[in-house]
């Protein structure tokens, strides 16, 4: 089977990967580009750990092809932070304590940005709504939505 | 993986030839969100897969004079964000909001969903109520069919390989006339209905009830088109002996299946109430216009 050719741009940087016609995105973000901050839970696209951006829009990424990574600009939890400085809702993540095994956090992180990017100022019911698909084991949530709605407001206060 | 070939065609034409030409077994991808993890089991046939997603005209919506005209590979975060598709046909926007999560609703599409063909479809009951068709393109040219048609059992549709999707249309709606989708879950979001209404329902300027479309899943193979539903509210003012009588319509027209989401009985009834309260959202919308 030849491998396929594809040419895309991951948190701004342009990267060039081959892969089978057949191969998750994730597969290819972890294995390939070694950038395994993205997590596999389900596979099936229902529990949230593998949640990036493509051109901006928030997905599963076991459930894109690599391939149709091509021409795309790829956001992941690597593009979140700058440099060594946190992002405001990772910081706030940090400080409510909104963790514990943190499997889920990268893909709530993704979530939380693309979520206030859309609606700065969520409702409770608007932040647990939008994050329905980002499941969480350990915490029981009320610390996460804690996390996003400071966060909002600190961003809503920074802007 | 049995994802063997992966094929993008720019046009319509030339999905139609990929799609006819293949040697392996051949699918069309949307959103993925079935597909991909309908292909992961091994051991499986060889697949190849044709995107459409690079051909313009699947990934636009148009809304005028003439009605609706859906690209059906275009994403439902898409389809909820437009407004002037909403204020036009609420209900069908309501069904494209429950499907899946946030992540899910980035890929999924209308078209999919349709494709997909599952009993349980939120989608199917909408476009049903609001009278939409399915335009198929083919080797031998074109051909529209009812939604109501196009879903033919569990997981099936009526195209043959070669065939696509290649719009949905839907007519512009009369004067003050609305439509509405419930579902019934037993939580609030990330799950699969139990029993779904899809209502279209036409009011006058004296409340009557003049014209309806009412349509029901997740309660037979296919979603249904109901229409002694229809005819039990066509000239009433809805009120509740009316509302009753398409409700019992609806639970008489419905074949559900018992599973671990509810019995058939309870599916039985609940389909009613949902139809009953859909009327009513409708309704309610059609005489604020």
């Amino acid at each position: 089977m030849a491998k396929i050719h594809v040419s895309t741009t991951v948190n701004g940087d342009a990267v060039e990967f081959l892969c089978n016609p057949g191969e998750t995105l994730l597969d290819i973000l972890r294995n390939d580009l070694q950038l395994t901050g993205t997590k596999e839970g389900c596979g099936s696209g229902d529990c949230g750990a593998c949640s990036i951006t493509v051109d901006d829009r928030l997905v599963c990424s076991c459930l894109v092809l690599a391939v149709e990574a091509e021409g795309k600009a790829i956001g992941t939890i690597e593009g979140v932070a700058d440099k060594d400085q946190l992002n405001v809702i990772q910081q706030k993540f940090l400080e409510h304590a909104a963790l514990q095994c943190g499997i889920c956090t990268p893909g709530l992180i993704v979530s939380v940005q693309a979520l206030l990017k859309e609606n700065p100022e969520p409702t409770e019911e608007e932040a647990r709504y939008y994050l329905a698909g980002n499941l969480c084991r350990c915490t029981g949530y009320d610390k996460i939505i804690r996390a996003v709605l400071d966060a909002a407001e600190t961003m809503r206060g920074a802007a | 993986m049995p994802i063997v070939d992966y094929k993008v065609p720019v046009s319509v034409d030339e999905a139609v030839i990929m799609l006819k030409g293949c040697n392996t077994a051949v699918k069309i991808l949307a959103g993925g969100t079935d597909l991909i993890i309908q292909s992961k089991p091994a051991g499986s046939d060889p697949l190849t897969v044709v995107d459409i997603k690079s051909i313009d005209s699947m990934m636009t919506a148009s809304i005028d004079d003439e009605g609706l005209t859906l690209g059906p590979a275009m994403s439902c975060a898409e389809l909820t964000a437009r407004d002037d598709i909403k204020s036009v046909y609420p209900g069908l926007i309501e069904a494209a909001y429950l499907i899946g999560s946030t992540q899910v609703q980035g890929r999924a599409s209308i078209g999919g969903n349709l494709s997909n063909a599952s009993p349980a479809a939120d989608t199917i009951p909408a476009l049903i109520a609001i009278g939409a068709r399915c335009i198929i393109a083919g080797p031998d040219g074109e051909r529209v069919v009812a939604v109501e048609d196009f879903v033919v059992g569990v997981g099936k549709n009526c195209m043959a390989q070669g065939e696509l999707l290649k719009s949905i249309q839907v007519p512009p709606p009369e004067a003050k006339t609305s439509d509405a989708y419930l579902r019934f879950i037993p939580r609030t979001e990330m799950d699969i209905a139990v029993a779904g209404a899809g209502v279209s329902i036409t009011m006058d300027s004296e409340g009557v009830c003049t014209a309806a479309r009412i349509a029901i899943g997740a309660v037979a193979v296919t979603a249904l088109l109901v229409p002694a539903a229809a005819a039990a509210l066509v000239g009433s003012k809805l009120e509740e002996s009316a509302l009753q009588a398409a409700a019992a319509a609806a639970s008489a027209a419905s074949k559900p299946i018992s599973d671990r989401r509810g019995t058939a009985d309870y599916r039985r009834h609940v389909v009613g109430v949902l139809v009953k309260r859909a009327v009513s959202i409708a309704a309610q919308r059609a005489q604020e216009q």
